[in-house]
């Protein structure tokens, strides 16, 4: 498998992790989709001081975690070119934010350590919902789920194909970079003259059956809107779950649970 | 069922790709449409399913094809693409088969009990749930099939179904299509799955019809055949 393969296999991976089954693939996508919104919600509205309030909201996705059986390592081996761009976000603050906020073993820790800390973290249990929230709803249902909230029927269907839409360019791209060392053997990469033509060859055979793709749905009657999966009625469990869960994420976040706890073993 | 009239087309100007074509196809009959790498056979595809248009008319049940009507008279037809990868857009094999019910607005019981009647049919039962990017070629072209079946078109038109396929799965194809009621229009340079589907054969050189006449004589016809940069079936050539 060339590196190209590989990026297929792994998008194409996604979709074999959401067609699992478990308690919490079982779910319906509205109530996952609702508890991981408002999950994102809560986790951003914790003020930027606020880390060591932050850390008990890892409770939510490590519970996911094992209940949907999906494996912690694929996550962050899936959001490793992500998770980065997402942490070096808060990298300058504590070249702005000097003051001093704490001591920890007579070491000052300035305001800004702890608010880079605290986007960090926030950033990484974004990414952790949003990935649980992929690996255990297809993306179909996920859109019908979209639906429903009445996201406009455009934007879902633009999130569907571009997700149809990357794979077949992935392909398009492995198919070329294999005829490409065919007949470039032992060359790292791809040699900086051939990008402009590469790309270009890309665009041309990316659009070219994305055209033919297109028309596959225009002749089998596509106009407009498109009918999403039969999503699962929303049961009552689905309804406790996504209860349980938003009562979950305001106690954490109006009690401060952390140092509850650190103030049960000062004491 | 289907009729051209003075159909004329060219992708750029002052290069016709077809030329001035004019047939018919009757109800149930089932026609192969041959000739050299170029001749227009996929260019004539499109023109009848109005995916591009030229001059002269294109007729579906009588009624010229034109913006108003697209959606309807495309319901009536049922179009098995080349390349099965640019076809099978949806996840799993089973999606993909209620797409097109579900747009022309059949009911989910009746799409449900069309799939499994199709899917029954042609022995793919077990294809039903698996993901479109982890079956092979072969089960791919059957459940490309599969998915314009589950639309119950009047006629059905294929581009090349037998291009890519092992001779096991190449013969599955066939056996399929021989067995279908319908009216049937397939491209192919395969002459002998021409042999073995159809009853009817036009062929086109340089967007012209150079000959249309029963499937026996044409593909018998050696002279015929390779003054058009064409090949005896293997069958028949011994
Ligand atoms: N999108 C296009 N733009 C310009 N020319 C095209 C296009 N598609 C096909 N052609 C040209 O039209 C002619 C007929 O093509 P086609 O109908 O695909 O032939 P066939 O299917 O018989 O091999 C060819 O000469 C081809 O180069
Ligand atoms: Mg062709």
């Amino acid at each position: 498998m060339n590196k190209m393969e590989k990026a297929l296999y792994e998008l194409t991976e996604m979709d074999d992790l959401a067609a699992r089954s478990s308690p919490i693939h079982g779910l319906c996508p509205m109530a996952k989709l609702l508890s991981t919104i408002a999950y994102i919600a809560v986790v951003v509205s914790f003020h930027k001081y606020e880390l060591s309030a932050l850390v008990p909201m890892l409770l939510w996705p490590v519970l996911l975690f094992q209940l949907s059986g999906i494996p912690v390592r694929t996550c962050f081996y899936k959001l490793r070119i992500v998770l980065p761009l997402v942490m070096a976000v808060g990298l300058f603050n504590p070249f702005f934010d000097r003051a001093p906020m704490l001591a920890l073993g007579g070491v000052a820790v300035s305001g800004g350590v702890v608010s880079m800390l605290t986007l960090m973290l926030k950033g990484v249990l974004c990414l952790m919902a949003s990935f649980l929230l992929m690996a255990t709803t297809p993306i179909d249902h996920l859109c019908a789920a979209l639906r429903r909230l009445h996201v406009p029927g455009m934007l879902v269907t633009l999130l569907l194909l571009t997700y149809r839409y990357v794979g077949v360019m992935t392909e398009e791209l492995a198919v070329m970079t294999e005829a490409y060392h065919l007949r470039a053997p032992g060359q790292k990469g791809i040699h900086v003259s051939a990008w402009g033509s590469f790309l270009g060859q890309l665009l041309l055979r990316s659009m070219d059956r994305a055209e033919e793709l297109y028309n596959s749905m225009q002749l089998r009657g596509y106009h407009e809107h498109f009918h999403y999966a039969d999503i699962k009625p929303c049961t009552p469990r689905d309804a406790v779950y996504t209860l349980c869960c938003i009562a979950l994420f305001l106690l954490l976040r109006l009690v401060d649970a952390a140092s509850l706890l650190g103030g049960l073993f000062v004491r | 069922m289907i009729e051209l009239k003075n159909v004329s087309f060219s992708y750029e100007k002052d290069r016709p790709v077809i030329r001035d074509l004019s047939f018919r196809i009757a109800e149930g009959e089932s026609v192969g449409l041959i000739g050299a790498n170029g001749a227009g056979k996929s260019t004539v595809m499109k023109l009848i399913l109005g995916l591009c248009s030229g001059e002269g008319q294109v007729l579906i049940d009588g009624e010229q094809l034109s913006k108003a009507n697209l959606y309807r008279l495309r319901g009536k037809l049922g179009f098995v693409l080349q390349n099965s990868d640019n076809q099978m857009f949806m996840p799993t094999v089973y999606e993909d088969m209620i797409f097109g019910p579900l747009n022309y607005g059949v009911t989910r019981e009746e799409t449900d009990r069309r799939v499994d009647a199709v899917l029954d049919r042609l022995g793919l039962q077990e294809l039903k749930h698996r993901h479109n990017h982890r079956i092979s070629g072969g089960e791919k072209r059957m459940a490309a099939i599969a998915t314009i079946l589950a639309m119950e078109p009047q006629a059905i038109l294929m581009d090349e179904p037998s291009s890519a396929l092992d001779p096991y799965n190449r013969r599955l194809v066939i056996n399929v299509i021989r067995e279908l009621p319908q009216t049937r229009l397939i491209t192919s340079h395969d002459l002998d799955m021409i042999l073995d589907t159809c009853s009817r054969v036009i062929l086109l050189d340089g967007g012209r019809i150079a000959a249309d006449g029963p499937a026996e004589e044409i593909l018998r016809d050696r002279a015929l055949l390779e003054a058009h940069r064409m090949e005896l079936p293997l069958s028949l050539s011994r």
